[in-house]
């Protein structure tokens, strides 16, 4: 055995002492263990190999040559993409799941986008930043500027982030386009759930980001 | 009056060539006539030989052989001293101990393709039924004829399933081609700058060349053999023209930019004056030495001739349907001859047969020939897409059980 191949980093191999995201780790709650999983704005892997860890089919799609080439050199089935134009040449009902991790902002056509996701999906989990979150409303408000957090560090003119929303903003347009919310979460600041038993308008107001799971509305 | 120094004539056939055609320094298969091989064409190719050469060992369940599928001028001599020109395999950048394709874990295999001239049956072989040259009489080959063959091979050395099936280019090719006609026997795929289709533009190339061989007096109609020459001042053009389509503006300037060759100031002549032309006159009569004419207008053809959606009723994705290999596809930015856009359109057609597929673009100013140099980010990548598909296949660390 190489050098190289003791410090490759495998599917269903998590590095040790591995960080995983709260986010991630919620969305992988909530895949079915043994299905097919498609990941759109997979990033550097990080997700998918938490899945593949879990005995999951996960497939990947990635805007950056350079971390479709990390997410490649780890193994994982991952291709060069665009979600915005890419994912018409995927077949209906080709996943169980599609995800879309805090990837929705930064498409083009968001609407669109997530119709695609429940077309080639039976499911999908689209997890985002709120907008709505009180620190945002907070320097919108009292600062006058462009909001920027730790997550979203980028200032406007740089970002890639072009189509952001609240968590509001999100439930309405499910409820527009026919789509049922099997399932939704919103993480605080901390990545720690916001009580379930508290009203939309403080998820709206607590919630950093909101990680959904979704289907089409008239089926399971 | 300019000086003009071209391709060296008369153009005797090299020795070391002739014999290498027929009774190659290889491990050889021979087929007789109660085992043809089927052309498209339609004619039986019987008896038929196949030259190959291995590396490492097959293990106890037969689980780790890759077969390399080699370029249109390449051939089985991969890791090993070529016996003609004395120098290193062509891949040996790839295959070799501690490189991604490494003998001390798989089983290798790499056979001369049908076509060839290292050995394996093709134009330049004698014809049985004459005694002479085959020379045009030797049946139009195409890429699944090449894949035909191999299989027939892997059926003689027990291998039911490869692990692996690895190209370059035209290798890429016969890769693809692999997974379309025995998906089943194909546990992985790496499909490197090539395409599922030659596009017009390489057509054109292509048809340059073989015109510039048939534009050769020496070619004799193709029958050039049986006078003991051969037609080296036009194979030697085809090769310069074909080599531009291997690199890219970029390299070739970064090369030779436009740099002298021995000299400080032009000599007012057609000699050689520029570092490019001299290293693309190398390039030319340095590939006459090893390679047939006749050969090489049948393996232009034959990748002319490929196109693997053509053969399942234009849907491309057909092709691929309920596919179990896992795939994965490689580009290089530079490419212009097997362009990112043709490896995309093979990823889109995968990911509608919802195959397992990977994809990577290379960043490299290096052309097609990319592949066949020390590209590390390549290497990376394959390795780790091989390693991955290996502990989905079982395979230990060593290869498995031996």
């Amino acid at each position: 055995m190489t050098v190289q191949d003791q410090t490759l980093p495998l599917p269903g191999v998590l590095p040790a002492g591995a960080n995983l995201r709260h986010d991630h780790r919620l969305v992988a709650e909530m895949v079915e263990a043994g299905s097919k999983v498609l990941d759109v704005g997979c990033s550097e892997g990080d997700l998918l190999q938490l899945l593949e860890s879990r005995g999951i089919d996960g497939r990947g799609i990635e805007l950056s040559r350079e971390g479709v080439n990390r997410c490649v050199a780890k193994g994982l089935a991952v291709v060069q993409g665009d979600a915005d134009t890419d994912l018409v040449n995927y077949p209906d009902d080709a996943f169980d799941y599609v995800i879309l991790s805090q990837t929705l902002q930064a498409t083009r056509q968001p609407k669109v986008v997530l119709e695609n996701l429940l077309r080639i999906g039976r499911r999908a989990i689209v997890s985002f930043p709120n907008f709505g979150f009180w620190k945002m409303r907070l320097q919108l408000l009292i600062g006058g500027h462009m909001p920027r957090t730790e997550n979203l560090p980028a200032t406007w003119y740089d970002t890639p982030n072009i189509h952001f929303c609240t968590i509001k903003d999100f439930v309405q347009l499910c409820d527009e386009i026919n789509v049922k919310m099997e399932r939704a979460v919103a993480l605080d600041l901390y990545g720690r759930p916001v009580p379930l038993n508290l009203p939309w308008w403080v998820w709206n107001m607590f919630g950093e980001q909101g990680v959904f799971l979704l289907s089409r509305a008239g089926r399971s | 009056m300019a000086n003009v120094k071209s391709i060296p004539s008369p153009a005797i056939q090299s020795d070391d060539r002739i014999h290498e055609v027929d009774h190659p320094s290889s491990l050889l298969a021979h087929f007789d006539t109660d085992q043809p091989l089927p052309l498209d064409c339609g004619i039986d190719l019987a008896p038929f030989q196949i030259a190959y050469q291995t590396y490492g060992e097959l293990n106890a369940d037969r689980s780790n052989a890759i077969l390399i599928c080699h370029a249109l001028t390449g051939d089985q001599h991969v890791a090993n001293v070529h016996p003609i020109t004395g120098k290193p395999g062509w891949w040996e950048t790839m295959v070799g101990t501690g490189r991604p394709l490494d003998p001390n874990r798989y089983f290798i295999i790499c056979t001369n393709v049908i076509g060839g001239c290292m050995g394996s049956t093709g134009p330049a072989s004698i014809n049985p039924a004459t005694g002479k040259v085959w020379g045009l009489d030797f049946p139009i080959i195409t890429i699944p004829d090449m894949v035909r063959a191999q299989a027939m091979l892997l059926d003689r050395l027990g291998i039911e399933t490869l692990f692996a099936v690895v190209g370059g280019s035209m290798g890429g090719m016969q890769a693809l081609q692999w997974t379309a006609a025995y998906p089943k026997r194909v546990f992985s795929a790496l499909a490197i700058a090539c395409s599922t289709r030659h596009s017009a533009q390489n057509i054109a190339f292509h048809e340059l060349g073989r015109q510039a061989v048939m534009a050769d007096p020496d070619w004799r109609g193709g029958r050039y053999a049986d006078q003991g020459i051969d037609p080296r001042r036009g194979l030697a053009v085809a090769r310069m023209a074909a080599h531009i389509t291997y690199l890219s503006d970029a390299a070739l300037h970064r090369k030779f930019g436009r740099r002298m060759q021995d000299r400080e100031l032009p000599t007012f002549s057609f000699d050689a004056d520029f570092q490019v032309e001299s290293y693309l006159r190398y390039q030319g009569s340095s590939f006459v030495e090893r390679f047939d004419a006749n050969s090489y207008l049948y393996l232009t053809r034959a990748m002319d001739y490929f196109d693997i959606a053509g053969d399942h009723n234009g849907v491309l994705a057909q092709a691929f349907r309920g596919i179990e290999t896992r795939f994965c596809v490689v580009s290089f930015t530079s490419d212009w001859l097997f362009p990112t856009s043709e490896s995309r359109a093979l990823v889109h057609a995968l990911n509608a047969s919802s195959a397992r597929v990977s994809f990577a673009e290379i960043e490299t100013d290096r052309g097609h020939d990319a592949f066949l140099l020390d590209v590390p980010e390549f290497f990376d990548i394959s390795r780790a897409f091989l390693h991955s598909a290996g502990k989905a296949r079982g395979l230990g660390d060593a290869g498995g059980q031996r």
